[in-house]
């Protein structure tokens, strides 16, 4: 159990700097690239954006009766903008994106492997690591912020539907009370945080892809474990990543 | 040079390394503790043909994977046109793979992409220059040369398995390879369609000289295409020689191997 564990990180470690190596040199893979930015991207996007936009309603909401009873309505819409820019928006993208995007990359890459189609990649002489895996880690890094700032915007904008349903407010009001006290700057740190979790969830969904054995079985074990293993790491990382921004972007 | 030390039967020459493309020397490969090759040696030269024979799990498949480098010996050393391929990066084996083409058993089409796009694969990812029409050109040709023109956007999973095998064939030959591995070509086609076959590998020896090895279960597809047979049992080659040779051989096993076709 320890030694799968370490054997774990060990491979995946191999398997990092493999996908790193063949990267940076050419050929460049842009056309697969191309299609991988849109499979991840576009193809997420309205997952994303409902997830963003439920948040966002059931928090203002939510947040409306507490502040209330706490006599700090007027506060409500900074604070909502708060969480969502912080924390809900990029760990809401992430987890939705390590669900479709983590299965999807998982199955696809391992139902490639058990029927030895990425065998045949590298039999044309074509490699596997920087066609399949660096191709689609890369989408996932650079989309991961692009859906976070659609994911926001969304529950931004559903937070402030349900508030206006409850009392009349102007976007424009809840806009500039919202954004009272913080600026752009601290858009940045919590938005880019999520081109890491991009990172985790693409490198886990391929890794356990390209390292699958046995068959259908496997095959769907893949795709369970992306998904799980993913999400798990994307919430480690945030804990830390929470802790490093407070200590550098104060 | 101690890398020529393995067949006798070759003159030790340097005329004989330029033309001995695929030399296998000695290979051990063993999966757990269960040993599949155990010490096995072939050369092919320039233009031959090489059958594979042997029953289900004697590691037929297994001693091509190892001659592309997709598997590697526990011991024992491949040589492709007299260089030594173990421990090379991927990208450093491309070189030799570029020069290869291979037909996997059970196809291994790329199953997101049409029958067009699996056999023009490699040559849009080494011919990239290559202009568009010409490249359509080559693979519409190559598909014809199999008998599959008439499927150009069809998918791997709408064809048939022996269709599969067809279309395979045709990627394999794609980048015009100086190296053709086949692994039971034939397995899976009716008569017509495999004696086709046959002649299609054929033909292309007679015009490319290619080296070929052929992995086949299909005796009289061996004797039709090949030059030289080695039948492998128990991770050792049992026999080696022409068809007639295997015929009138004394060894146990090769006799009750052909007692049963
Ligand atoms: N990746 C692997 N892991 C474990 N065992 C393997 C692996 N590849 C092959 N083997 C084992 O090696 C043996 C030889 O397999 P191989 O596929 O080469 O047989 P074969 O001669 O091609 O048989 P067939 O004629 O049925 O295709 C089999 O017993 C198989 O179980
Ligand atoms: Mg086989």
């Amino acid at each position: 159990m320890i030694t799968d564990f370490f054997e774990w990180f060990g491979e995946i470690g191999i398997f990092s700097w493999r996908v790193l190596r063949a990267a940076v040199t050419p050929p460049f893979e842009f056309r697969e690239l191309y299609r991988q930015l849109d499979e991840i991207g576009s193809k997420s996007l309205p997952l994303v954006a409902l997830a963003g936009a439920a948040i966002g309603a059931v928090l203002a909401m939510e947040s409306f009766e507490s502040m209330t009873r706490f006599g700090a309505r007027s506060l409500l819409p900074s604070a909502l903008v708060y969480s969502v820019v912080h924390e809900i928006g990029p760990i809401i993208t992430a987890l939705v994106v390590s669900g479709r995007v983590g299965a999807g990359i998982g199955a696809e890459l391992a139902s490639m492997k058990v029927t030895e189609q990425i065998d045949a990649i590298e039999a044309s002489a074509v490699n596997p690591y920087r066609l399949l895996a660096a191709t689609r880690i890369l989408a996932c890094i650079l989309m991961l912020p692009l859906l976070t700032l659609a994911s926001d915007l969304c529950g931004l904008v559903m937070g402030w539907v349900a508030l206006s349903m409850v009392e009349p407010l102007s976007f424009h009001q809840f806009y500039t009370s919202g954004f009272r006290g913080s600026d752009f700057n601290d858009l940045l740190p919590p938005t880019f945080k999520t081109a890491i979790f991009g990172l985790i969830i693409g490198t886990i969904a391929c890794f356990q892809g390209m390292r699958t054995r046995g068959g259908a079985e496997g095959v769907g074990r893949a795709a369970t474990s992306s998904v799980v293993l993913s999400s798990l790491f994307v919430i480690l990382t945030d804990v830390v990543l929470v802790k490093l921004i407070i200590i550098f972007f104060p | 040079m101690a890398a020529m030390n393995y067949t006798a039967s070759i003159p030790q020459t340097d005329d004989a390394i330029s033309t001995q493309v695929v030399a296998v020397d000695n290979v051990f490969k063993s999966f757990g503790d269960q040993r599949v090759l155990n010490g096995v040696s072939l050369t092919v030269n320039r233009g031959e043909t090489l059958a594979v024979l042997g029953r289900s799990g004697s590691g037929k498949s297994v001693l091509l994977r190892l001659i592309i480098g997709l598997q590697s010996p526990d011991s024992g050393a491949v040589r492709i046109n007299g260089d030594g391929i173990a421990g090379l990066s991927l990208d450093q084996l491309g070189v030799y793979r570029k020069k290869m083409g291979f037909l996997f058993q059970h196809s291994a089409l790329y199953d997101s992409l049409t029958l067009e796009q699996n056999v023009a694969f490699p040559l849009t990812h080494h011919n990239s220059g290559m202009p568009v029409a010409e490249l359509s050109d080559r693979v519409r040709l190559l598909l014809s040369e199999v008998g599959m023109e008439g499927h150009l956007n069809k998918m791997p999973a709408d064809i048939s398995g022996g269709m599969q095998k067809r279309v395979g064939l045709a990627r394999a030959l794609a980048l015009a390879p100086e190296i053709l591995l086949l692994d039971e070509p034939t397995a899976g086609l009716d008569p017509i369609s495999a004696s086709e076959i046959d002649d299609l590998v054929l033909k292309l020896q007679a015009e490319h000289h290619m080296a070929t090895i052929v992995v086949t279960h299909d005796l009289y597809s061996a004797k039709t295409i090949a030059d030289r047979l080695i039948l492998l049992d128990m991770g050792k080659v049992a026999v080696e020689g022409t068809f007639q040779e295997l015929v009138e051989s004394h060894d146990a096993f090769a006799r009750e191997f052909l007692k049963h076709t």
